[in-house]
Formats: C-alpha cells, structure tokens, sequence
C-alpha cells in the first residue's frame, strides 16, 4: 500500500489525521459508546447475580470456598485408577472421577478413531453391499440420540443372566449383569518393565523409521525397517520380561458366591459407555474421512495407479496422507466431542468428574464450587486438546514455498 | 477374462473390443459381477457379510415378530407379565408399549385431556413441514410460527375456552422434547446472530472478547454441566421470592448452549461472504443495520443452512439430556415406564420404540439438509 518509495503523488501525501471529533457521526466515538453501554448491561447484570447470590447463600447457610476439598468424602467409587477408600477426601475423589474420565475419552478416542475410519473406507468401496451396510450405519447411529443409545446398551448388559448364569466365551470369559469377565496375567515388575521397554522400542522405532526416509530422500534407497521393528518392539520388551525372571500366571476369574473373583473386570456401566461413545462417534467420524477422502482429487488415484500401486497402497500412500489435511480440524472437534459426550456417564452411573462431583454437590450443599469445578475440568481438557491438535495440523499442513 | 469394470458394464455393447457374452456386460449380472464379486477378495467379503446379515435379520425377526408377546392379560396395577417374563430373551414384549405408549408419548398429562398434547404434536409437525418448504420462506412465517406458538401454549396449558387448566408439572413425553427443541432453536437463533455479529466487530475488541469468552466458555464444557448449573445454580441467581420453574430454567440452559455453536455456524457463513459485499454496501450509504439485514446477513444465512440444521439436528438429540436433571422428557418417559416392578427388565423395547420416534425426525431433518445443499449448490454451480 503506501510506502517511502511509491511514485505516486497521490500517495505521498499522508492522509489527513481527524483528532477524536465529540460528535455522533464520529464512527471511533460510537464505537466507545455503544462499548461502553454494552459492557455497563453485561457487567450490571453480572453484578445483580452476584449480589442475590452472596444473599442466597447467606440466607440459606450454605459455606463457601473450596475447603471442603480436604474434607473426608465418604462416597464409594465402584472403579478406580489408583487407590481410593470412602475415608479418602473430596480431592482425591474428585481426582479419581477425573482419571474414569480421561481413561474412557481416551480409549474411545482410539477405538472410535479405528472403527469411523474403517466405516468410512467402506462407505466408498466398490462392494456394493459393503457400502450399504456402512451408509446404513452411519445413518442409524448419527440419527439417535447418544443417551438413548448408552441407556440401549446399559438395558441390554443388565438384561444379561446373572453370574451364575454368565455365558461363557472361549472358555473363560464370563459375560454377566455383573459385567466382563477375562483371564489376565498376574501382574508384576517384570510387565511393567516390558511395557516400559516396549515403549521405548516404539519411540526408537519412530525415530529410526523417520531417520531411514531422510536416508532415502538422500540416496534414493531406503533400507529395511522391519528387521529393527522386530527387534525393538519386540526382542526389547520380551528381553526386559526375560531378564527380570520371566514370571507368568495366569488368573482365571471364578465363582465365589455371588460374583466373580479374579482376572480382570470389565464393568458394565463403563462397557455401556465406551461401546456407546465408540459406535456414536465413529459414525460421524465415518462422515468426516469419507470426505476427506472424496475432496482428494480423482487425478491422485488415477496417477497412483498408473505408477502400478495396488488400491491398499494408493489409498495409504497417496490419498490418506493427502486427506488428512481435511480430516484434521473437524477430526479435533469430535474428540473434543467425546470427552464432553463421556459426561452422560452420571446416567448410566458410571462414576466419571461430573458424576462424583455432583454427589459431592449433594453432600456439601455447595453447588457452586461443584459446578466450578466440572467446568475447569472441562475446559483444561479441551483447551489441551485444542493445542495439541493445533499443532498437529500445522505439522500436517501444505508445505507451501 | 478380467473382470468388467463399471464402465465396462455401461459402455460394454457399444464397445468394439469388448466380445463378452452381452449378459456378462450389461444387466443383473454383470452388475452382480461388478459391484459384489469383482475379486475374491470382494467375493469372500460379500459371503462373510451377507451370512452375517441374514443370520441377525433372522435372529431379530424371531426376537421381534415371531416369539413376541402382543398381549398380557390385566391392566394397570393387575398386570399380569408372566407370559413375558417366560420369552424374555427369545421373544419381545411388545405388550410393555401397548399398556405404557399413552404415558410415554403424554407422560402424566390428564388422560383424558391427551388429545391437546397430540394435537400440539401435529401442529409442531405441521410448522416444521411449513418451515421447511422454500416458497414459505418469507415474513409471513414468523407471524405463522407465533399464532402456531401461541396456540400451542393455549393447548398446553388451558384454563380459557373451556379447556381445563392443567399445571406444567403434569406435562411430559414428545411434547417436551419438541418444546425443548423447538423454543430452544427459536430463541438461540436470534441470540446467535448477534453473538456472531459482535465476534466479528473489530472495531469494537470488548464486544468482540465478550462473544469470544460466551462462545468459547459453552463450547467448553459439557451440555450437562449447564443443565446442572440450570437445575441447582440457577436458583441462588434470583432474589428471594423468584422463582422460576425448572422446565424453563432447562431451556435458559439450551438456549445458551444452542447460541454458542449456532453463532459458529453463523460466522462460518459471514466469513464467506467477499468483502466486496460489504465495501458495495457501505458506498450505498447504507447504515451498520440496513448493510447486515439487507445484504449481508441474506446471503451468510443462505450459505450456512445445511451446517445449520445439522446443528439443529443435534440440538435436537441433546433435549434429551435433561433425563438427568429429572425433566419428564420423551426418553425419561420411557425410561420411567419400565420403573414399575411388573415391567422391570423390558428396557429395550422402551427404548426401541422411543428410538423409532427420534430416527424418524433426525432422519427427516437429515435427508432434507441433504437436498437442500444439493438443491442451493445448483444455483451457485452454473
């Protein structure tokens, strides 16, 4: 625009400074006016809630503050990541409804990621019955509520015989109202050492793989990953696990009672709410990779297959990584979608933030803080995902010159 | 021989090259041929599925037609269930919807009042099919959708006309849920368009960082976490003596939720429009005003119909959640109607039937988005 150097004598001259005129028809002026009436409303109306607020809370003899976060909580928690009594506090349960949170939006961030990718490859295939079979899901899922469809499946668990009745898969996996059944390992330092070592074979792995491609855009020869990824993923960890005494027993669940003691649990308020979560969000998570698929243009393909890809090839080498330029952003609002949706646990009661945090409101009669407290939460998780999904798509951005 | 393509079953009897058998190339067969066992591959796929496919069609149609039971003796409180309790898992109760749809549907309204609420029903339909025809889209429709509200409200709650009064409490089922959703559309609208207008006031950064903070707040946090806010907040807001019922602090809370996403899909479609636009406005002379009603909004909105009833499809869905607040809506009804110890267990066929109701007007609403965008893409593509 206007610079030192244009020729232009019309530009050469600065435009005229108007000092702030104290009239109507100053645009700057209304500007701060219609501000300042707007803010004044918003901050009048904050005021009056604020101030019948502090009177009902008076009135009623309702305490403020966090205090009570210290105070013994009292409630049990049927599932827990780490270890947690009814004489712990209010902290550490709220804590624990924060992990039943992140375990159940990460896990289903996972699974819904593979299963909506999967239905949304098959709503394009050639197969004709696949396609529909994809169409209809997507379809039929989008179009029910996830509530409807979480308490669908909570019904459909609690519908299930009894643990002495538990049908009975492969031998011992037990499916009950009490929930899954399976055999797991007794778990001990040399598992934990193998699941340290294989995540370090797996970084390691990342880094040599991207190490190799450097060394074939240098010499146009790239050597071979997957003698050193078995190596890595798996020598490692079984070396760790070797080395550490190599310990194995497995523990069966069995009858005692009326329960199932032994191997590992799956509840079912937490199997209602994953299996819901996952199939709701896959199905829109369907919709978005079909687009981006479809937004990659024709030519890709065509091209790909005439350098004599198979279609698998084409579609993972050239096509995806094209595509998920457009998957990335909506992709973003969906797992923030699922960790938001993971709130209808408190329906099902699965004991996740909003459920422990809204008991918490019943016993200490502090709404507020409760409600607080559920929204930080909340907004720490989004505004972390957000970044990280930022900064992802900037990674996966066009590189343009 | 390698196997037709899609073109090749099209352009098949044309070609020269091609010398298949013409039924091979055109027709069931090769249409078979080309679209389920184009590969073995394709071949194993379509067995593995289409088994089963059959075998779950079979199974559920014994669940649901073959082994279900229509009929239980008794009514009321002497209902005799036994006959479901003994085919439960191989065969449906739909005895359960028969006895309950009335409480379902209405909830606790007076039975013998529950025409209102079905006709109250039939007219949110009828505005809802009115709305949705293009060559209604003008300003008499506001006028049609504030005698149909109006009428609406004279239905549900009565006390004029002869019509006995009945309290809000006993209101439940369909009604609410399109209540909910259709107030709380009517009323975000608006709200979103102006939120959307101040986000992009950049000569004005606080009315714009005050749009930022509402919009990025909402979009936050849970829809739950508002209602619970609506339920157990809201009542410590208001001076001693107010009191609001929870039906509608419900609604404060989806009003605000459904402005927040609204005013996204709002400023998506203002941010499409060329700023030429708003330069040719602004040479007419035309005030702030009449440059957003009469050019700019007309074509943002045009752009951002199809994102927006996909917003209003989940507007819809999300009424449901008040369920956890204690609201008597249509998926609380029928989760209350197997409370009682005869029906206990039959949750499923509560919830397949609600489903049914929910699927036929997200589904409707999603088919119409559909053409709609193809429809306003014809106009844009010439």
């Amino acid at each position: 625009m206007q610079t030192p150097t244009t020729s232009d004598p019309r530009f050469l001259r600065a435009p005229p400074r108007r000092g702030l005129a104290l009239s109507w028809r100053d645009p700057t002026l209304r500007a701060i006016f219609w501000q300042v009436v707007i803010l004044g409303l918003v901050g009048l109306g904050a005021w009056w809630l604020v101030e019948n607020t502090m009177r009902n809370l008076e009135v009623r003899k309702i305490a403020t503050g966090f205090g009570f976060l210290q105070r013994e909580a009292g409630l049990p928690i049927g599932e827990s990541l780490i270890p947690y009594s009814p004489a712990d506090t209010y902290f550490r349960a709220l804590t624990v409804g924060v992990l039943n949170t992140l375990r159940v939006a990460i896990i289903g961030a996972v699974l819904a990621t593979i299963l909506g990718t999967i239905v949304g490859i098959a709503r394009l295939s050639k197969n004709w019955l696949v396609a529909k079979c994809a169409a209809v899901y997507v379809e039929v899922l989008r179009d029910l509520p996830l509530l409807l469809q979480l308490l669908f499946w909570y019904a459909l668990l609690q519908g299930l015989p009894g643990p002495r009745q538990a049908l009975n898969l492969f031998g011992s996996v037990y499916l009950s109202n009490r929930g899954i059944n399976f055999p797991w390992i007794e778990w001990q330092d040399a598992h934990s050492a193998a699941l340290l070592a294989l995540s370090v074979g797996a970084v390691a792995t990342w880094g040599l793989s991207r190490l190799f491609t450097a060394r074939q855009m240098a010499t146009g020869v790239r050597p071979r990953l997957w003698p050193w990824a078995i190596v890595l993923l798996v020598g490692l960890p079984v070396g760790a696990w070797w080395a550490m005494g190599a310990p194995f027993a497995i523990n069966r669940p069995v009858l005692r009672g009326f329960n199932f003691r032994g191997g590992g649990t799956i509840t079912p308020e937490f199997a209602a709410l994953l299996f819901g979560l996952v199939l709701y969000t896959a199905a829109f998570i369907a919709e978005i990779v079909r687009a981006g698929i479809l937004a990659v243009h024709q030519g890709q393909w065509e091209a790909a297959a005439a350098l004599g890809l198979t279609r698998g090839q084409q579609l993972r080498l050239v096509i995806l990584p094209q595509a998920l330029r457009v998957i990335i952003p909506p992709m973003t609002s969906q797992y923030l979608n699922i960790t938001k949706n993971s709130s209808l646990a408190v329906a099902i009661g699965y004991q996740d933030i909003v459920s422990i945090a809204n008991t918490t409101i019943n016993q200490t009669g502090q709404a507020i803080e409760g409600i607080a407290i559920i929204m930080m939460v909340y907004l720490t998780i989004s505004l972390t995902i957000s970044l990280f999904m930022n900064w992802y798509n900037a990674r996966m951005a066009l590189k343009e010159r | 021989m390698t196997p037709p393509s899609a073109e090749a079953a099209t352009l098949g009897s044309a070609s020269a090259i091609d010398r298949r058998r013409p039924s091979f190339a055109i027709g069931p067969i090769a249409w078979l041929r080309a679209n389920l066992f184009s590969s073995w591959l394709s071949t194993a796929v379509t067995l593995a599925l289409a088994y089963v496919l059959v075998s779950w069609t079979l199974s559920f149609v014994n669940w649901a037609v073959v082994n279900a039971i229509w009929d239980v003796p008794g009514t009321g409180q002497q209902v005799d269930t036994s006959a479901c309790r003994a085919a439960r898992g191989e065969g449906a109760c739909w005895a359960l919807i028969g006895e309950k749809y009335r409480f379902i549907l209405f909830g606790l309204y007076p039975f013998d009042e529950q025409w209102r609420p079905a006709l109250v029903v039939v007219i949110f339909v009828a505005l809802y099919v009115i709305s949705a025809m293009r060559r209604f889209w003008r300003k008499e429709l506001a006028l049609i959708w504030l005698v149909a509200l109006s009428v609406i409200g004279v239905l549900m709650w009565g006390g004029v006309f002869g019509l006995p009064a009945v309290e809000q409490e006993r209101w439940g089922g369909l009604v609410i849920t399109l209540i909910l959703a259709t107030f709380g559309i009517a009323f975000a609208f608006p709200l979103s368009i102006l939120v959307a207008l101040g986000r992009r006031q950049t000569s004005m950064p606080a009315v714009k960082a005050l749009c930022v903070v509402y919009i990025e707040l909402i979009r936050g946090v849970p829809l739950i976490s508002l209602l619970f806010m609506a339920s157990v907040m809201f009542p410590l807001f208001l001076p001693e003596g107010m009191n609001i019922d929870k039906l509608l602090r419900a609604q404060i809370a989806i009003i605000l939720f459904a402005g927040a996403y609204l005013a996204e899909v709002v400023r998506g479609g203002l941010q499409a429009i060329p700023k030429g636009q708003y330069e040719a406005a602004d040479a007419l002379g035309l005030t702030y005003w009449q440059k957003t009603g009469l050019i700019i909004l007309p074509q943002a909105l045009k752009i951002s119909i199809p994102p927006l009833v996909n917003t209003f499809i989940g507007m819809f869905k999300d009424t449901s959640l008040v369920l956890i607040i204690g609201i008597f809506d249509l998926l609380n009804t029928a989760k209350t109607s197997v409370i009682e110890p005869a029906w206990q267990g039959f949750g499923v066929e509560a919830y397949l039937f609600v489903a049914a109701i929910y699927f036929v007007f997200c589904f409707a609403m999603s088919k119409y988005s559909q053409d709609l965008e193809r429809e306003l893409d014809k106009g844009r593509k010439r």
